[in-house]
């Protein structure tokens, strides 16, 4: 059956329910395209689906999962030298409960290392390459998962949204990414980067696959992770077809500068289709969101330096060779085993929170936090949305950023407002734009934030935004 | 002239909680287990494993706090305390900060600083030479004791000798032991004390340089580590030179302190809340049980012996605060006949005779039950046993158990006193030594001792020596 | 502004080995980033209490119930060096 590869995930999972298609084939026709893949978007590929739960909800359909995904036995390396071959003996809550649900493990995707960076080009395992142009970065740090879904290499994919790792990647790959409320989804077994901003989230074709995915990622809180939550109700299958009553802020701060012309055209378009479709569109202000970036790279490093710890060289994973005391077995390993922009982070975080240094970053980076989280807060008194784009640029040439940190920071700075505030944000495709020197146009992203477990709501606004966009990824999964 | 000098001894103590799983998992307690049979993915520190505070922990931590008069903080929080070394997992190990469970309280005239809740570390085997690999040494690590809960306990520096701290750290030792909340050994290590030594001129205020003394694993060991710093101090000072700031080892074989760190070389623990972790909300619930939970504690409990059966304020401290020695105080107070006023007698029994056989070990432990101790008070009390035919008794006692009345008769150690065989034994001392018996009559008070001697010889101690000199004294007519 | 002796002494605390380029390196790419992260600096938050967690929970506890440890095997089958049932490392005290 040729269409099989054209079915979104949840169309595949009512033609298994129906008897139309055989799980089993649908895993295997997969497992060839994801064994076969040329974009480095894997790095382990499963030999068969593993025996499926009676009467599962999703069907059997195969799901894409990011290396830094604890699964039993399959290699779990975070895109990390220093996890190279490592077979963790558990599975995360969240890959366990969706394989409960009857989305089966296809293959651990490839990412930047532990999580830290916005190009893919982190990882031990080499780039990641843009299905839309192999020249370009798929974005990061979810980019296997968001270059997999783009390709037709996996039904959809599971990532993690540090300060924009799911949003940033699918706008770069033309693809929906939903990062849910913080707490809504466990986050035991996910190799953590900055605990309190980690959030795993869905990667999909559409935005009914993601509201399918996420309904069976989020519910009962997790007893293995004490800041998890219970989702207050189940998450609604998306159907909203106008934009009646829906009242959408657009934030001065991240509409304006840094962001490319093309980005920006393709926002104004969307703003002015929501119009044409019943929303109110009216500016807001997020004042403290210009300094969203700032506090980020102060949290976010901090909490990794310290994250990072448990890679020593003692229970698992790399261990430098031959070492001549313990004081340089934990310094040759971690230097050998830790790529450039993990030891930056890592030397970035040691420092801001060293003696003498805390209170100037950490301490003001937290009440930058509060700061924001209430900028939101006010916003959503009058709206019911933040909309902006999700990332400021299309997808850059490999290699073009790698010279200067910021520059590539600079990627986060219209996606770490919502990780900050720990509310949910969602990117869809919205149209494609050229890139600023000219050249093939490639795909961006509409940025919806939200006040915390609005994600129902949030997807179905984002349904209707869908249906009049109609934008069409098929080109890319041929 | 060389000023006088006050030590100044602060103690900081960690006791190892009775709980049945480890502090931030589900692995239990090891006593004793093979190495690396009890751990799992959170104390183990693999990747993406995340800790949950046990609930039981946090009550224990409470009863601590009440006991000893702290003030409770209604939310507190645990807090990250980073520094690299093998018994540490994680590469940072979970503790409080600025903001602890307890602060404040007082035991015996001693204040404390506070009171906090944190995991263990591994035990880390050294094996030395004989375990040279690439020519260094070797280190095993096992994690069945890491993430053991821990009560860290410290007091303001108001203890003043090496005798003090080891008295104080025994009255500590009891009242966490009423509480049920840890074994409390020091021997074993789930007691454990550090303490920080300096010196000051005698009356004056600020504290001297201190110093930080480790590994003193047993009260005695204590009480001769803090005595030597403190000459070391004194040394130093008297000679002209300065005290150095630095953790100092202490070997008790040698009883020398060995430099483990200066402070050149403290850490930098970046400490920072743990955002894995929630805060505590201490609830009015969890006050009341641990309220509830706690017994009586040892203070109270000598007031009551004090009042209740007479004893000196010394006696009753000390059933009271060595509470094994208290409980079987009782019990064989409650097996004596009602109103037989021998409350005292055995309470010296107990704190004398029986202390002075069996040493630290509990007497409810041996083979004296608590009746059988009552009987023999009685037994003395009725003169029907001397002092020294009751201590022949207890020996056969603590060998081989038994009923005091049966091994009285069966080795026929009844007293002689009101028997006509006494008199006859004694009539015949008299005849033996005329010329004793004359100075005794012309009032040579000194004499009679010579006539006594035979006689308790002839009897084996049977006799009671008041009884057997009123006997001389009656057939001599003095 | 970062120099050589702060990242030589940032690295010790991380735990991390620098080569003599590496620190070079480090120390203009560290200091540039801090130039913009200052930026929070001239921020005005007298007053502002901190954000630790985004989620308004405590108490999340668990209860004193064991579960399942792992084995030895699999305790140690990820060990880089293994000896005596546990894991070996270069003794701290060599
Ligand atoms: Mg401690
Ligand atoms: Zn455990």
């Amino acid at each position: 059956m040729s269409g099989l590869i054209d079915l979104s995930a949840s169309q595949a999972a009512a033609a298994i329910k129906r008897g139309e298609v055989d799980p089993g084939a649908l895993f295997d026709l997969y497992r060839q395209r994801a064994a076969t893949d040329s974009l480095n978007a894997y790095t382990w590929v499963a030999e068969q689906a593993p025996k499926a739960p009676p009467q599962p909800s999703l069907g059997g359909v195969p799901l894409a999962v990011k290396d830094l995904f604890c699964t039993e036995g399959v290699p779990s390396q975070s895109g990390s030298r220093i996890l190279e071959g490592y077979r963790p003996p558990y599975t995360a809550t969240v890959v366990e409960r969706l394989a409960q649900a009857g989305a089966p493990l296809l293959g651990k995707t490839n990412q930047d290392e532990f999580a830290m960076g916005s190009s893919n080009e982190n990882s031990a395992f080499g780039p990641v390459l843009n299905p839309w142009d192999r020249a370009r970065v798929p974005g990061g740090s979810s980019g296997g998962s968001a270059a997999a879904v783009a390709a037709g290499l996996a039904p959809w994919a599971i990532g993690t949204d540090t300060g924009g790792s799911i949003r940033q990647p699918a706008a770069l790959c033309g693809i929906v990414g939903l990062k849910p409320t913080y707490g809504a989804v466990s986050r035991y077994g996910m190799i953590a980067f900055a605990s309190s901003l980690d959030q795993a989230g869905p990667l999909t074709r559409d935005v009914s696959d993601a509201a399918l995915l996420l309904s069976h990622m989020v519910g009962e809180r997790d007893p293995l992770d004490a800041t998890s939550l219970d989702f207050p109700e189940p998450i609604a299958m998306p159907s909203r077809r106008t934009l009646a009553g829906i009242r959408l802020g657009v934030p001065s701060e991240l509409t304006g500068e840094g962001i490319e012309p093309g980005v920006l055209g393709a926002f104004q378009a969307t703003l002015e289709l929501a119009r044409q479709l019943g929303a109110t569109v009216e500016s807001c202000a997020l004042p403290h969101a210009p300094h969203a970036l700032a506090a980020y790279y102060v949290l976010a490093p901090a909490e990794c330096s310290s994250n990072l710890a448990r890679f020593d060289g003692v229970r698992y994973g790399y261990r430098a060779a031959d070492p001549d005391d313990l004081l340089s077995m934990y310094e040759r390993t971690r230097h050998d085993g830790f790529g450039v922009e993990v030891r930056r982070r890592v030397m970035l975080g040691t420092y801001v929170l060293s003696s003498g240094y805390y209170e100037a970053y950490y301490g003001r980076a937290q009440r930058v936090r509060t700061k924001i989280a209430a900028d939101f807060a006010a916003a959503f008194e009058r709206f019911d949305f933040v909309v902006m784009p999700t990332s400021p640029c299309v997808a850059f040439e490999l290699g073009s950023k790698l010279a200067d940190p910021y520059a590539m920071y600079l990627n986060d700075f219209l996606s770490v407002p919502a990780s900050l505030a720990g509310i949910p944000a969602l990117s869809i495709p919205n149209g494609l734009a050229s890139p600023p020197g000219g050249g093939t146009p490639l795909p961006v992203g509409f940025q919806l934030a939200g006040p915390a477990f609005s994600e129902s709501q949030m997807l179905d606004v984002a349904f209707a935004l869908e249906q009049a966009l109609g934008f069409d990824g098929r080109a890319v999964r041929s | 002239m060389t000023p006088d000098f006050e030590p100044v001894i602060g103690l900081e103590i960690h006791v190892q909680l009775k709980t049945r799983t480890k502090m931030f998992c589900g692995c239990e307690l090891s006593f004793g287990a093979p190495p690396n049979t009890l751990t799992c993915p959170v104390c183990l520190g693999l990747p993406g494993a995340l800790p949950v505070a046990n609930a039981r922990a946090i009550h224990f931590a409470l009863m601590i706090g009440l006991a000893l008069g702290c003030e409770l903080a209604d939310h507190s929080v645990f807090h990250r305390k980073n520094y690299f070394y093998p018994d540490l997992p994680k590469g940072y190990q979970i503790s409080q900060y600025d903001e602890p469970l307890c602060r404040g309280g007082e035991l015996a005239g001693v204040r404390l600083h506070r009171v906090h809740l944190e995991e263990d570390a591994a035990k880390l085997i050294h094996l030395g030479a004989s375990g040279r690999i690439h020519g260094s040494e070797q280190s095993i690590v096992d994690f069945n004791r890491g993430g053991t809960p821990l009560v860290e306990i410290v007091t303001e520096p108001e203890l003043r000798s090496g005798e003090h701290a080891r008295e104080w750290l025994s009255l500590l030792r009891a009242t966490l032991r009423s509480l049920g909340v840890s074994d409390v050994n020091m021997e074993e290590g789930s007691l454990r004390a550090d303490a920080n030594v300096s010196l000051r001129p005698a009356g004056s205020t600020p504290l001297g340089t201190k110093t930080e003394l480790k590994n003193m694993n047993s009260f005695r060991f204590l009480e001769r580590g803090v005595t030597a710093e403190i000459e070391r101090q004194r040394a130093i000072i008297e000679g002209g030179g300065e005290v150095a700031q630095e953790t100092l080892h202490f070997d008790p074989a040698s009883g020398a302190l060995t430099t483990l760190r200066s402070k050149e070389e403290a850490h930098d623990y970046r400490y920072f809340p743990e955002p894995d972790l929630v805060p505590i909300a201490t609830t009015a619930e969890m006050l009341e049980q641990a309220r509830a939970a706690i017994g009586e504690l040892p203070a109270a409990r000598a007031v009551r012996f004090e009042r209740d059966f007479g004893l000196s304020a010394e006696m009753a401290h000390l059933l009271a605060f060595r509470s094994d020695l208290g409980d079987y105080f009782e019990a064989a107070n409650a097996a004596s006949a009602a109103d037989s006023g021998h409350a005292q007698q055995l309470a010296n029994w107990v704190s004398g005779q029986l202390v002075a056989r069996i040493g630290e070990q509990d007497p409810a432990t041996s083979n004296v039950t608590p009746a059988a101790l009552a009987t023999l008070v009685e037994l003395v009390s009725a003169r029907e046993l001397t002092n020294g035919t009751a201590r022949e008794v207890l020996d056969v006692l603590l060998q081989s158990g038994g009923d005091p009345r049966a091994i009285v008769a069966e080795r026929g150690l009844a007293s002689l006193s009101d028997d006509s065989e006494l008199a006859a034994i004694v009539a015949a001392a008299i005849a033996a030594d005329p010329d004793a018996a004359a100075k005794v009559r012309a009032g040579n008070a000194k004499a009679i001792a010579a006539l006594i001697g035979p006689v308790m010889r002839e009897t084996r101690g049977r006799a009671d020596g008041s009884e057997v000199t009123k006997l001389i004294r009656e057939q001599l007519g003095v | 502004m970062i120099d050589r002796d702060t990242v030589l002494h940032v690295a010790r605390l991380a735990r991390l080995e620098l080569t003599d380029g590496e620190v070079e390196r480090m120390v203009g790419e560290l200091g540039g980033v801090l130039e913009h992260i200052e930026t929070i600096a001239q921020l005005d938050l007298d007053g502002v209490p901190p954000t630790t967690h985004v989620v308004e929970v405590a108490n999340a506890l668990r209860e004193d119930e064991p579960r399942a440890s792992l084995s030895r095997q699999q305790a140690l089958a990820g060990a880089p060096a293994v000896a005596d049932e546990g894991f070996a490392v270069p003794s701290p005290q060599a």
